[in-house]
Formats: C-alpha cells, sequence, structure tokens
C-alpha cells in the first residue's frame, strides 16, 4: 500500500516556528505518520516540504503568510487523524484570548501599558527581528536580541545605535541574560553574586553561572553580546559597553570574558578597557594562541572553570580527579576503541571540550566547520548539534534533544568509539528532563560499549534539578563531571590510555 | 531608561516572540508584557520602506511627524461641537446645486454604485421632481444628467447610502473652536427608508414630512435656545452604554430631553408635537446623524495639517472604502469594502447583505462606535464580540493605533480611560490592526432596509497606500 499526502492550509495564520516545530514533532510522533511538517507557506519551506515528499497542490498554493500542515501517512484515515489532531492543537493556542485575555499586539501598545519597561526582548523570526529592535531603541529601551539570522550590518547599526543612545543591546543570537539577578530566556536559576559576566554566547553564560554557584558564589549580571560582536566587523562596541557598564556597577567586583578569539584590533582596544575598569578581569578566549594581553588587562585561562576558580577564590570540586576516573572507566573498555565522539547542545561548551583535548595534544579532531576545521583521517568528533546544519526545520536540541539521541545511539553501538562525551544543559527554556533520553540510551546499549562522560550544566533550583538529572546519569553507569572542561579533561585522559 | 537603569533596577520587560519565555520571567518574579506578536501584515517593500521612513529616528521625519499628530490631536481634542440648527440642505450645504446628488463614501460613478446606493438615488431623483417616476430616474442617472459627488466633499456625510440633495433638512453641527460648520441629514428612522436603499411613496412621504414639517421646527427651536452642546452630552452617552454608531438610546433620549422644554415653547399644536416627540423618541438612533455631523465638524479642521498622518476620515460607498489622513489633505485612499460580519434579523442571512456602506465611520474616526465598544456591552453582544471582556479588548486594541486617548469622553469600565482618540495610519500598518467598526447591515437589493447588524474592519489597503504616499509627500517637503 502506497502512502497518501495530505496537506491543510490556513490562510494568515500566523503560529511562532518553536510551537510549530513543537507541533510538527507532536504529529510526526503518531503511529502510522510516516512525516509530518507544520510550517509558514514560504518558498524555502515548500522547498523543503516538497523534497521533503510531504507537498500535495493545496500545499503549492499556500503563501509566506499561511501555515500549512503537511502529513505523509499509511492511509487517508492516519493523515486525517493527524489533521485533526492538527487543528486541535491549533486551536489550543488561541484559548487564553478567547477568555479575554488582553495582550497588546505591537511593542507601542506594550510600551504604552508599560511605562516604566526597560528592556525589550526580542525572538522573532530574524528578518523581523531587526525592525523590533530598532522600534525599542527607538523608544529609549534596552535590547536581549535572541533572535538569530540577523545581518552583520543590521547588527553593527544597532549596536552602534544603542551605544549612542546610551543602551545596551545583547545578541544577536543571544540566549542568556541574567540581569540584577533575573534570568533571561535560556538561564539557569542561580544565586546572585559579585562577579559580572560578558559571554559570547548563551551557554558559556550559563556554564559560568552554574559555576559560580557551585563554587558558592555568584553573578551580579551576566551580559550576552553576540558571538561576532568581538570581530573586527563589529568592533566589539555591546562588550565596551558591557564593560563600562559592570566597570560602574556597585554591585560587581571582578569581571569574567568568554569569548572566541576577537579580531586583533577589537581584542586590543577590549582588553585596554579590561584593563581600564579598575577591577580585576579574567578571560578565556577559545581557541586563540599567544594573543596578548596589555598590562593590567584581563588574565587569560583556558577554560571556563578556571575563571570561575580565579575570580571565585576557590576551587570547584576540589578532590575530583580526573585521571583516576579516567582508569577506572578504561578497565572496563574492549579492545580496538580508539575512538571519541563529543556530541554537544551547547555551542561554547563544544568549542570548551575542543579546546581542552587540543590542549592534551588530541588534536585532530573531526567537525562540522562550526565546532573545529576538519581533521584528516581523524576518528575523533566533536559536534555542536545547536549549529544551524542541525536545526534547520526542527528545535534547537536544548529543547528537543532527540536528534541528539540518535546520535548518541550510534556512537554507542560504534565498535571504534572509547568514549562519548556530553553536555547536559538545564534551565529555563531548556527540555524538562533532558537526562533520561540519555539514560534511556546508555541503558539500552550493550555491556560492550564506549565511556559515556557527561557535565550537568545546572543548579539544583533549576526545574530539571541538576541533582536528581546527574543521579539519573550517574544511575545508568555515565561519569558525570562537576564542570564541562573536567569532562573533556576525562575523555582526553581516557584516549589518552588508548594510544 | 538607560542601561545603568536597567542593572541597577533590574529588568522589567516587553516580550517580543516566543510566549514561553513571559511565562519564565513571570515565573522569576519579573514584571512582563507579553506582546501577542504577529509578522507585519504587508509583505510589500515599499509599504515597509515608508513605515520605516516615517517611523524611525533616523531620517528625521519621524519627530516632524510626531510634532504634527501632536498638533492634529490637539485640534480634535479641542474642537467645541454644538448642534445649532437644521436648514434645507440647499440653504446650507456649500457648493450643493440642482441636478446633483451628494452620497456617503468615496466618489463614485453610476455604473459602480451598489443596489442599495441606486435604489435611493432613483428615490432622490423623484423627492426632487427630477423625473416623473423611479424608471426615468433610473434612467437619467444612468444618462450623466445627475452630478453625484461624496459628502465629504461638502463639509457633510450621510449614513449608510447617505444620500443629501436640495430639499432635505440638514442638521448643523458647529464647531466653536474653529469656527467650520458640518452638516448631516435627519435621520428617517427604522424600516424601509432612503439610507438603506428604500424608494417607494411611503419613503418618500417621510422625507416631505421631514422637509415641511420636522426640519423648520427644530431649526426654530435650536436657533432659539443657542444650540445644544455636544461633547458633554456625548459624554454622557458614553456613561449611559452608547458608542454612538450602533447604540444612540442615550444620547437621543438626552437630546429630546434637551430639546423638549424649547420645541414645546415653540409650536402651540399639541398634535404636532407629539408627532415630533414620538418621531424622535421612537427612534433609538436619532442621534446618529448628529454624532456623524459632529464627527465631520471635529475632524474637517484637522484636514491638511502639514505632515500628519492622522486619519480625517473613513467612508464607504457599497463598493470602496476610503480613507483620507492629515497630511495628504483631500486625496482618497481606497480599497474594496469588506462584509460585515454580525448578526441577521430573523429571515435574513449574511447572503441577503450588501456590502459596507456609509459616512458613519466618522464616529470612528473621533474615537467613538467600535472605538468605544468597551462603553457598550449591550453593544458587544448584537456587533457579534463575545460579551463584555471581548467589548474591553475591542477598545484596548484601538489604542494600539490611536496617537492620544481623550479624557473628556471617558469609558467608566476602563477606569475612566479616554476613548482612543487620532488614528495613527503609521501604527495602523505597524501592527497589522484595521480600525473596528460598528455598523448597520443594509440588505443589497435596493429598497428593502436594514436586515443586520455587525462589525466590519477597515482593509488594510487603505492605509498602506495612504502611508506610501504620505511617506512621499514628506520627501518633498
Amino acid at each position: 500500500m502506497s502512502a497518501v499526502v495530505v496537506n491543510e492550509v490556513r490562510r494568515g495564520f500566523y503560529l511562532d516556528s518553536v510551537a510549530l516545530m513543537q507541533l510538527s514533532a507532536e504529529l510526526a510522533a503518531q503511529e502510522a505518520v510516516e512525516d509530518a511538517v507544520a510550517m509558514t507557506g514560504t518558498p524555502s519551506n515548500l522547498q523543503i516540504m516538497r523534497e521533503a515528499g510531504l507537498l500535495a497542490p493545496p500545499g503549492e498554493a499556500a503563501g509566506p503568510n499561511d501555515l500549512v500542515v503537511a502529513v505523509r501517512a499509511a492511509g487517508e484515515a492516519q493523515a486525517e487523524e493527524a489533521l485533526s489532531r492538527a487543528r486541535s492543537a491549533l486551536a489550543r493556542e488561541v484559548a487564553p484570548e478567547e477568555v479575554g485575555e488582553w495582550r497588546p499586539r505591537t511593542l507601542d501598545g506594550a510600551v504604552d501599558r508599560m511605562g516604566d519597561a526597560n528592556l525589550v526582548l526580542v525572538s522573532t523570526p530574524g528578518a523581523h527581528a531587526e525592525r523590533e529592535a530598532r522600534r525599542a531603541l527607538d523608544r529609549g529601551l534596552n535590547v536581549m536580541l535572541f533572535s538569530d539570522n540577523v545581518p552583520l550590518e543590521a547588527e553593527r547599526a544597532l549596536k552602534e545605535r544603542a551605544h549612542a543612545l546610551g543602551l545596551l543591546l545583547m545578541g544577536p543570537d543571544c540566549g542568556t541574560a541574567y540581569i540584577a539577578g533575573a534570568p533571561i530566556a535560556f538561564a539557569n536559576v542561580v544565586p546572585r553574586g559579585r562577579i559580572g559576566v560578558i559571554a559570547a554566547s548563551g551557554t558559556g553564560l550559563q556554564e559560568v553561572a552554574v559555576l559560580l554557584a557551585r563554587a558558592g558564589t555568584g553573578i551580579s549580571h551576566g551580559i550576552g553580546v553576540g558571538g561576532r560582536d568581538l570581530s573586527d566587523s563589529v568592533g566589539g562596541v555591546s562588550t565596551l559597553d558591557a564593560i563600562d557598564l559592570l566597570a560602574s556597577d556597585p554591585g560587581t567586583e571582578h569581571l569574567i570574558l568568554v569569548s572566541k578569539p576577537p579580531g586583533p584590533r577589537t581584542a586590543r582596544i577590549v582588553f585596554e578597557r579590561a584593563a581600564a575598569s579598575g577591577k580585576p578581569c579574567t578571560a578565556v578566549v577559545f581557541g586563540a594562541d599567544g594573543i596578548e594581553v596589555p598590562p593590567g588587562g584581563p588574565v587569560t585561562v583556558p577554560t571556563i572553570k578556571d575563571a570561575v576558580e580565579r575570580a571565585a577564590g576557590c576551587p570547584i570540586a576540589p578532590g575530583y580527579d580526573a585521571a583516576a576516573i579516567a582508569r577506572s572507566e578504561v578497565e572496563r573498555l574492549g579492545p580496538g576503541r580508539r575512538a571519541l565522539h563529543g556530541l554537544f547542545c551547547g555551542g561554547t561548551l563544544a568549542t570548551e571540550a575542543h579546546a581542552v583535548l587540543a590542549a592534551a595534544g588530541i588534536g585532530a579532531v573531526s567537525g562540522p566547520a562550526s565546532s573545529a576545521p576538519p581533521g584528516a583521517n581523524s576518528p575523533h568528533l566533536v559536534i555542536d548539534l545547536g549549529a544551524d546544519e542541525y536545526t534547520v526545520g526542527r528545535p534547537h536540541p536544548m529543547i528537543d534533544p532527540a536528534l541528539r539521541t540518535a546520535k548518541l545511539r550510534e556512537a554507542l553501538a560504534d565498535r571504534q568509539v572509547a568514549v562519548v562525551l556530553l553536555d547536559v544543559v538545564l534551565g529555563l527554556g531548556a527540555h524538562p528532563d533532558p537526562a533520561r533520553p540519555v539514560r534511556d540510551a546508555v541503558r539500552d546499549a550493550d555491556g560492550d560499549r564506549p565511556a559515556v562522560v557527561a557535565s550537568v550544566c545546572g543548579t539544583a533550583d533549576d526545574p530539571q534539578d541538576a541533582e536528581r538529572q546527574a543521579a539519573m546519569l550517574a544511575g545508568a553507569g555515565v561519569a558525570v563531571a562537576p564542570s564541562n572542561a573536567d569532562a573533556a579533561s576525562v575523555a582526553a585522559a581516557i584516549l589518552g590510555h588508548r594510544r | 531608561m538607560s542601561a545603568a537603569d536597567l542593572l541597577l533596577n533590574g529588568p522589567r520587560v516587553v516580550n517580543v516572540g516566543l510566549p514561553r519565555f513571559a511565562d519564565d520571567l513571570r515565573g522569576a518574579g519579573v514584571q512582563v508584557v507579553d506582546v501577542a506578536w504577529t509578522p507585519p501584515a504587508s509583505a510589500d517593500a515599499r509599504v515597509l520602506e515608508a513605515l520605516d521612513r516615517v517611523t524611525g529616528r533616523e531620517t528625521g521625519l519621524t519627530a516632524r511627524v510626531e510634532a504634527a499628530n501632536a498638533a492634529a490631536v490637539e485640534r480634535m481634542l479641542a474642537a467645541d461641537p454644538v448642534l445649532v440648527d437644521v436648514r434645507p440642505a440647499a440653504e446650507v450645504v456649500p457648493g450643493l446645486g440642482d441636478r446633483m446628488i451628494l452620497h456617503a463614501g468615496p466618489p463614485i460613478a453610476w455604473e459602480r454604485m451598489c443596489g442599495p446606493m441606486r435604489g435611493a438615488v432613483a428615490g432622490a431623483i423623484v423627492l426632487e421632481g427630477w423625473a416623473p417616476d423611479l424608471g426615468a430616474a433610473g434612467a437619467l442617472a444612468a444618462s450623466g444628467e445627475i452630478r453625484f459627488a461624496p459628502n465629504h466633499h461638502h463639509d457633510a456625510v450621510g449614513p449608510m447610502t447617505g444620500l443629501t440633495t436640495l430639499s432635505m433638512p440638514v442638521m448643523v453641527v458647529e464647531n466653536r473652536d474653529s469656527g467650520n460648520r458640518a452638516y448631516c441629514t435627519v435621520n428617517e428612522g427604522l424600516g424601509r427608508v432612503m439610507r438603506f436603499g428604500g424608494n417607494d411613496e411611503s419613503v418618500l412621504d417621510r422625507l416631505r414630512w421631514l422637509a415641511s414639517t420636522l426640519g423648520p421646527l427644530l431649526g426654530e427651536t435650536l436657533r432659539a435656545g443657542g444650540g445644544v452642546p455636544l461633547k458633554a452630552l456625548v459624554a454622557r452617552g458614553l456613561s449611559m452604554g452608547d458608542e454612538m454608531h450602533q447604540r444612540n438610546v442615550a444620547c437621543t433620549s438626552l437630546l429630546l430631553r434637551a430639546l423638549a422644554p424649547a420645541l414645546s415653547r415653540a409650536t402651540r399644536d399639541n398634535a404636532l408635537l407629539g408627532e415630533v416627540f414620538e418621531f424622535i423618541g421612537g427612534n433609538d438612533q436619532f442621534f446618529l446623524n448628529v454624532a456623524m455631523a459632529m464627527g465631520k465638524a471635529i475632524m474637517d479642521p484637522v484636514r491638511g495639517i502639514d505632515g500628519a498622518s492622522i486619519v480625517t476620515a473613513m467612508s464607504r460607498n457599497g463598493t470602496d472604502f476610503g480613507v483620507r489622513l492629515a497630511g495628504t489633505g483631500e486625496r482618497w485612499f481606497t480599497a474594496p469594502v469588506e462584509m460585515p460580519r454580525g448578526l441577521y434579523f430573523p429571515g435574513f442571512t449574511a447572503h441577503d447583505a450588501n456590502p459596507d456602506i456609509g459616512d458613519s465611520t466618522i464616529v470612528e474616526t473621533v474615537g467613538l462606535g467600535g472605538f468605544a465598544m468597551a462603553a457598550s456591552p449591550a453593544v458587544a453582544g448584537f456587533v457579534g464580540a463575545a460579551g463584555a471582556s471581548a467589548a474591553l479588548a475591542a477598545t484596548r486594541s484601538m489604542y494600539e493605533i490611536t496617537a492620544a486617548r481623550n479624557p473628556e469622553w471617558t469609558i467608566p469600565a476602563l477606569d475612566f480611560a479616554g476613548v482612543p482618540a487620532g488614528i495613527d495610519a503609521r501604527r495602523v500598518v505597524a501592527s497589522g490592526l484595521a480600525p473596528t467598526i460598528n455598523t448597520g447591515i443594509a440588505h443589497r437589493e435596493p429598497g428593502v432596509g436594514q436586515v443586520g447588524a455587525g462589525v466590519v474592519n477597515a482593509p488594510l489597503a487603505c492605509f498602506e497606500q495612504a502611508l506610501v504616499a504620505f511617506a512621499e509627500g514628506m520627501d518633498e517637503s
């Protein structure tokens, strides 16, 4: 029996893409449904559906403001059932408005209502994010630009405008911020403290916040500046503003900077500004060898853990012995296993793991360009599953780890793999129980399986409860390290025994 | 709010995008307003570019537009409309001549007129004696011998088909702030009436009675009493559940109460007086035409304020919906009218409905009607809104497209917030929120009359075109 493809088009129906992707997943998960998707009818989305064998004539005629629900199922009845499920799910979304709860439709309408608003969190699709951010700045409001796909030119223009107005623009692609103790977007529930953080990316900032909590201290403010801020084409506008803000903030005693390699011109300006802040500053700059720091400038350290320990003035998990853990893992490993598979949800965590491995002489790590240069013939792999090439048409793995779980199961079955390195990222916005699919995959694996080393980026106060998550992993035989850097060190040590 | 203030006082967040972030922030004890965001309604690059030019801070135009809009709103709010007279249109409506018919909406030729409009035109021709019967009247209208023009071009407005011809008495509202006057015919009552395309003898007889009897008596009464100030009367009507478009029962009663003593002194004919009281008191919508003339008197002085993106008129002729902005002066921006959504009288359905028609949207233009829905929960049910909470939501959403609130016209259920005043075309286009209009629904066949009532949205396309032209005009100056 051949499959049936049905499309339903809702004219002028808008729903944010995360909600659509959740709906897609819900539909596709039904029995007898081969594939399903709910997307707006943009030309590129229609092409995706066409290639996926999901497009039928009603969908072909859809426009960019229409919603297309497409289902491929074993038979008519199953397809219709999936559509009806989609209909009720879409109806559910509009319920709050039906009961009379009023929400403004525009930024202007919202500001009319909250006259003392001071921050606009923008998470619209990238094409519209620039307009909303500009409008927010025009209204004299600081901006956290969560959206990605904002063109470089627009980023620079927005940041220069914010700077001229004395406003802060965080992002774009800023997943996390902490302002005066408040966690914003993808953020862990952590205590407030006296250490200010400026980070290029969300998970970098999360790891700092979590480790500060683990060190018994806390974060004053965490400012995300976006991955391109320190490039010479943007010139570090937001980073410089953030340094000035934290320098004059009475609640901040120490600065931590986390970034990828800055542009050389920008690096000098930023380090000089940090030196002028009058506050001690620690910098983690991944992948930058021999970067020059001016006198009085930040002290550079190789990992987030090192930065936190320096800023907090005390060690994190002082008794932790990565070498000993590695030795006990190696004892269980079967022969012939030499490869490392690092499967990350957090981009900065993947970058940090890569840096730790490189420092241990495990340089030739292959993977997509976003995490490392392709290594010739290297058996090792460190991939960031949150990178663009993995997130087209699906949620970020921090929200839905299905793709990571699939890759984990492949790695666990791979006789070449000696160690699988993972992150489990908790906090607001993240998957409600991300350790569970990891535990299930490990439990389902053969007795002869690779070592699995993971860190949990979270706190006991997070909705997922880091202690419960760690216990679940440990119960399945996963080696749970107290930080991402420690997890990478354990993995490196395991490989060291295998050479 | 500077960045330093943000760190010092903590975030107070407007969330634009994923609703879950707002929920999480609330859970963390942060104050949040969550925007029900949708992409801009228009994908037309010209429209978006125009919007950017007159809303962004970079161009320098925005400050000019906002100053002009503030001046426009100030003039609106300063208006002092007073019902001063009722006179035959021939005596007072400027430029109204023989064989000339003023109609609702933007300009339209006979060929494109909808059924009710044609029916009304034929009736008006017979009324004026330009043709002996309806058949001949139709032929005359089609011949090109009759000049058609919008009421709006002659300081006038009219409900539904909105016809104004020489013999019809018109109510005169004077704006004592700006000194201008505006005109609207006398409301004919319910049933078969010319404003819904009615044209039989009963319709014409009533119009003759208005011209011969009611009009002169009302005129004499008003002149003797020095007129009825309308601003305060409307304010009381709002607190009594009127929104001045779909519901005028309170204001009609207040007006009749104000006029009754002087009417009684103006005639010794008790039978006539009884007839007049019966006519006005028996027509809940009598005040609608007064409110319309008032709206026109308020908005006309705003037309032509250079650089203002405030809407000065919204109007429909049953075929096209037209919009005018202060900064684009006399020009109309039109798009096809939409079908009202609403409730139908027994025996009628949406199939019987004529598309949206009438100048009565001048009432929404000044912040009443659909904009003041929250004042009128009774209307909310009648026009399809779910109830009182939906009525509140309707008014609240109109605040998003207006430049101000009118402090003199307040709504009890919104803690006495002023009605949304001064529709800003920029905000309409940016939000994709079309003005909400409360309206009666005419039968599509001439002469049948009203078949229901409901709500209708002004087509966004009018505002998009208007904004593009407005932004271009700003270039030149």
